[in-house]
């Protein structure tokens, strides 16, 4: 067990740095394989009518005249050492692990990234668990009830929750639910769970139930597909024959046996969320990791994008990890390594 | 069974469809559609030109909204209009523009000195006179030198990159770089006598320095307290508010400066408690909160987004609380005489009688949030705007079809040509106005291809840059151009000045090479008269359009909508958007 977890986290490891590789390369190589220069990089990050001294200034601040291996090192070195910053009037130290310096703005990348956390995190455990909890209950009825009016429109409404768009639903809800009814919390209203946590979910609970929809329809389909193979199993016969109830019956052993592959996917979908739910973050007007990566990705600002690149993957790899360890949990017959 | 299934879900989706259209009318309670006489009855365009609802009544909290973040809060490095209008609630520039709605706000008057400039030397030194009573928020004394190193800050570009170039370019600098740069020694260009006296030496004359007196730069900051990049995170209050709390790109709030004496400030009357002010909101959300009631201003001023744009104009209640500010923007056409055969005149002015401006307007959004059509460069906002008619694209503005084909044939080209079209990618209103000539255009046989750029290069690497616009054959570039403040040389100094452009790119000035012009410039600049001056500009305007280089479309302007509980609103014309700093809450 041990072994395991040592050998996948040095695989962490190695799949964080593959992607801070790539995600530096697509931001240096691709404008210059487009004819562009340091300078003409420097540019989106000067104001508005900079003449060609601040753009060369601007250059040697940022680093954008070095080869790109070297700024690649110097980036990964902040991690792990820190690294200084000129502010003007002083030098500042940033701590390891420091993720740089934003081109647009200079605020220093990991403590924003950490102010957005719990945001994100927030906003992704609360719908994760509303939309666990529903598409599976809603998946197993289904399953239990097959053919009937209740899995028909149980479907049917999972089927227009994932096609319609977060941007279209979560709009049209606050329209009607906040600004309407004025029953749940306007856009970009967000209070921290220490700080009152009755209020926290009040302003939460439209963002959440928003999400769920999009999630809840996979898992309810893919939990009524599993638990429908599942049930015609013998040994679910057997566990009949034996006299149990039924719904220890349905639960203790047809949906222990039909969860893997929701395991599985709740993992990455977890993992994927807490990189940054962009779309429902910027519905919604939440000051998370995705309303922070699409910033950055729409002003060039490198430093940001890595920062939130990183951070997402490593939640991703992380939420895999321990994905594979629940594996033992649930299914004994899986054996790790 | 599956019929049925699926006609219930047509059938709910629908609903909520219906349900989505009458969602925020149920909010706007308090609002009748009332007639113009009354200044505290709801009306289209009631805060143009006069003030809506005015009231001195204090307190409230006033919460601001923005969708996309500017710049940045530090007064010595910002460049936004808004940020402009925002930031003397917590600073104070040496002067300011009138706080009063229609035309008067384009006056000067004292902010921080007790009125404007006195130039001597030609108009090559300016002094100023700091009133008395002057404290920052933790109660010391502003003096002169405050100003003097703000003034001195502001010139740092490696570290405060974003604000304006003027002083850089016009102060008597003799090799001074700033305070980080050239640590220790005092900047030649600005001497302070004494504690409430001030002197700025140029380079060259310039008659209307009162207007760099206005730039957020000369608001003063302390020494000591200074943090170079780290300052816009709590700026030293000279204004009647200071900053409580800030996070970068997220929110900010202000409270009452205590240290702020009404008695010294004629300007401001400082009328809410606090501001809240909300970064990075989702603009589609804004404008459904400003209608519902729980935000009072979109801080962008641009206008309400397309999906809100057609309820507000369609809903009575909602268009009565809704404004038509014009702004000092014009979108235009550059017609790039280095790409033949455009080199001819008269193949330059074919493509000016041939547009079709309608088309363009439409591009843009309309009479109403698109702008009205632009017959030449200064927009009506501008002192000295003269409406000219200068290859008129006949009198329905659909195009003069009849005079481009002749124009065609003087230059040489009777069945038309074909050249290259720029415009930026991310902007739909570009494309749309790229379509609209490439249709009007071809009436007269002049074929266009479209090229589409990345906004961030647009002027960096590709209109911008000589070499590769005269390279590729860009013969037309889609751009547009807002003032810095509303002068001739504020409008116009960087975009028809041939001797702003660089062979390394990022020029705004993307078709205008006049010498002539350049000479007309020198001589407005160094005009010490305004009215005069204002003539001059008006003349530069129609030298240029009499060049065929520049194809005016549309002057800007936004369908705004007022917040439900805001007392005291007008457009400040000084910024084309409501003043932020007048307005207080019911």
């Amino acid at each position: 067990m041990l072994t395991f977890i040592i050998r996948r986290l040095i695989g962490a490891v190695l799949t964080l740095l593959v992607v801070s590789m790539i995600t530096f390369g697509i931001f240096y190589l691709i404008p210059r394989w487009a004819g562009g220069s340091a300078e003409s990089l420097a540019t989106r990050y000067v104001g508005r009518t900079a003449n060609p001294e601040q753009v060369q200034a601007a250059v040697k601040a940022l680093g954008l005249d070095q080869p790109i291996y070297l700024q690649y090192w110097n980036w990964v070195k902040s991690i792990f050492a820190g690294a200084d910053f000129n502010t003007g009037t002083s030098i500042e130290h940033c701590p390891a692990p420091c993720l740089g310096y934003s081109f647009i703005g200079r605020n220093p990348v990991w403590p924003d990234l950490l102010d957005r956390l719990p945001v994100t995190t927030s906003l992704a455990f609360g719908a994760a668990i509303i939309w666990l909890i529903s598409g599976v209950a809603i998946g197993v009825l289904s399953a239990l009830r097959r053919g009937s009016f209740f899995d028909r429109a149980a479907m049917g409404v999972a089927l227009g929750g994932v096609s319609l768009p977060i941007f279209w639903t979560g709009i049209i809800c606050l329209v009607i639910f906040s600004y309407g009814l004025g029953w749940t919390a306007p856009g970009g209203a967000y209070t921290p769970i220490e700080q009152n946590p009755g209020l926290w979910a009040y302003d939460l609970i439209l963002p959440w139930i928003t999400l769920a929809l999009l999630f809840s329809a996979a898992y309810a389909r893919l939990t009524r597909a599993g638990m429908l193979e599942t049930m015609g199993e013998d040994f679910i016969r057997t566990a009949r024959a034996k006299g149990l109830e039924e719904h220890t019956v349905v639960t203790r052993h047809g949906l222990r046996a039909a969860l893997t592959p929701i395991v599985t996917i709740f993992g990455l979908d977890v993992g994927l969320l807490l990189g940054g739910a962009i779309l429902t973050e910027s519905t919604f007007s939440l000051p998370g990791l995705g309303k922070y990566a699409i910033d950055g990705i729409v002003a060039n600002d490198m430093p940001k994008v890595m920062g939130v690149t990183l951070l997402a993957a490593f939640f991703v790899v992380i939420a895999n990890l321990i994905v594979d360890l629940l594996y033992a949990v649930i299914d004994p017959r899986v054996r790790l390594g | 069974m599956k019929r049925r299934l699926v006609v219930g879900v047509a059938a709910g989706v629908a609903l909520a469809l219906g349900l989505s259209a009458c969602g925020g009318g149920t909010s706007s309670s308090n609002n009748q559609g009332g007639s113009s006489g009354n200044a505290n009855a709801p009306a289209f365009n009631a805060a143009v030109g006069k003030v809506f609802n005015p009231s001195d009544k204090k307190g409230g909290t006033m919460k601001f909204a923005i969708s996309s973040d500017w710049d940045s809060t530090d007064p010595g490095d910002t460049y936004y209009g808004l940020s402009w209008n925002l930031v003397r609630l917590y600073t104070r520039a040496l002067t300011m523009f009138k706080v009063v709605p229609g035309t008067g706000s384009q006056e000067l008057v004292g902010d921080l000195a007790e009125g404007l400039g006195e130039s001597s030397n030609g108009g090559k030194t300016w002094t100023y006179k700091l009133r008395q009573g002057l404290k920052f928020e933790d109660g010391t004394p502003i003096t002169a030198k405050d100003v003097e190193y703000a003034v001195s800050r502001s010139l740092e570009k490696g570290t405060l990159v974003n604000g304006p170039f003027y002083f850089n370019d016009f102060l008597d600098l003799k090799g001074y770089k700033g305070p980080y740069s050239s640590k220790g020694q005092d900047n030649p260009a600005i001497d302070t006598p004494d504690d409430h006296t001030i002197v700025f030496k140029l380079k060259k004359a310039y008659g209307s320095f009162d207007y760099f007196a206005m730039l957020p730069s000369t608001a003063p900051v302390p020494q000591g307290k200074d943090t170079g990049v780290k300052y816009k995170e709590h700026p030293v209050s000279s204004g009647p508010y200071m900053f409580q709390s800030y996070s970068a790109g997220k929110a900010f709030t202000l409270v009452r400066n205590p240290n702020w004496d009404q008695a010294t400030d004629p300007n401001r009357k400082a009328l809410p408690d606090q501001y809240d002010v909300t970064i990075g909101a989702n603009a589609d959300d804004i404008d459904n909160q400003l209608i519902a009631g729980s935000y009072q201003v979109d801080l962008a001023g641009t206008g309400v987004q397309p999906a809100a744009l057609s309820r507000v104009l369609g809903d009575p209640n909602l268009k009565a609380r809704a404004d038509n500010p014009g702004s000092a923007r014009l979108w235009y056409t550059a017609i790039n005489p280095e790409v033949a055969p455009l080199n001819n005149i008269e193949c330059r002015k074919a493509v000016m009688f041939a547009a079709d401006k309608t088309l363009y307007q439409q591009a843009y959004g309309g009479p109403l949030a698109g702008g009205e059509i632009a017959s030449n460069l200064l927009p009506p906002i501008i002192p000295g705007h003269q409406k000219l008619s200068v290859y008129p694209p006949g009198q329905d503005n659909k195009g003069d079809v009849a005079a481009a084909k002749d124009a065609l044939q003087k230059c040489g080209q009777p069945s038309g040509f074909s050249t290259n079209l720029s415009y930026r990618a991310e902007r739909p209103k570009e494309k749309a106005t790229a379509e609209a000539l490439q249709q009007s255009l071809g009436r007269v046989g002049i074929k266009l291809t479209l090229k589409a750029f990345p906004t961030g290069d647009y002027l960096a690497l590709y209109a911008g840059k000589p070499s590769y616009a005269n390279g590729n054959k860009l013969g037309l570039m889609v751009y547009g151009w807002a003032a810095d403040w509303n002068d001739g040389f504020g409008f116009l100094s960087q975009i028809i000045d041939s001797r702003t452009i660089r062979a390394s790119g990022g020029n705004s000035n993307l078709s205008v090479h006049v010498p002539e012009v350049d000479k007309m410039i020198d001589q407005a600049v160094a005009e010490t008269d305004a009215d005069k001056r204002n003539q001059q500009w008006s003349a530069i305007d129609k030298r240029v359009m009499e060049e065929a280089v520049v194809l005016p479309g549309v002057w800007a302007k936004s369908v705004t909508l007022r917040g439900t509980q805001a007392t005291n609103v007008f457009v400040n014309e000084a910024f084309g958007q409501y003043d932020y700093m007048a307005m207080g809450l019911q």
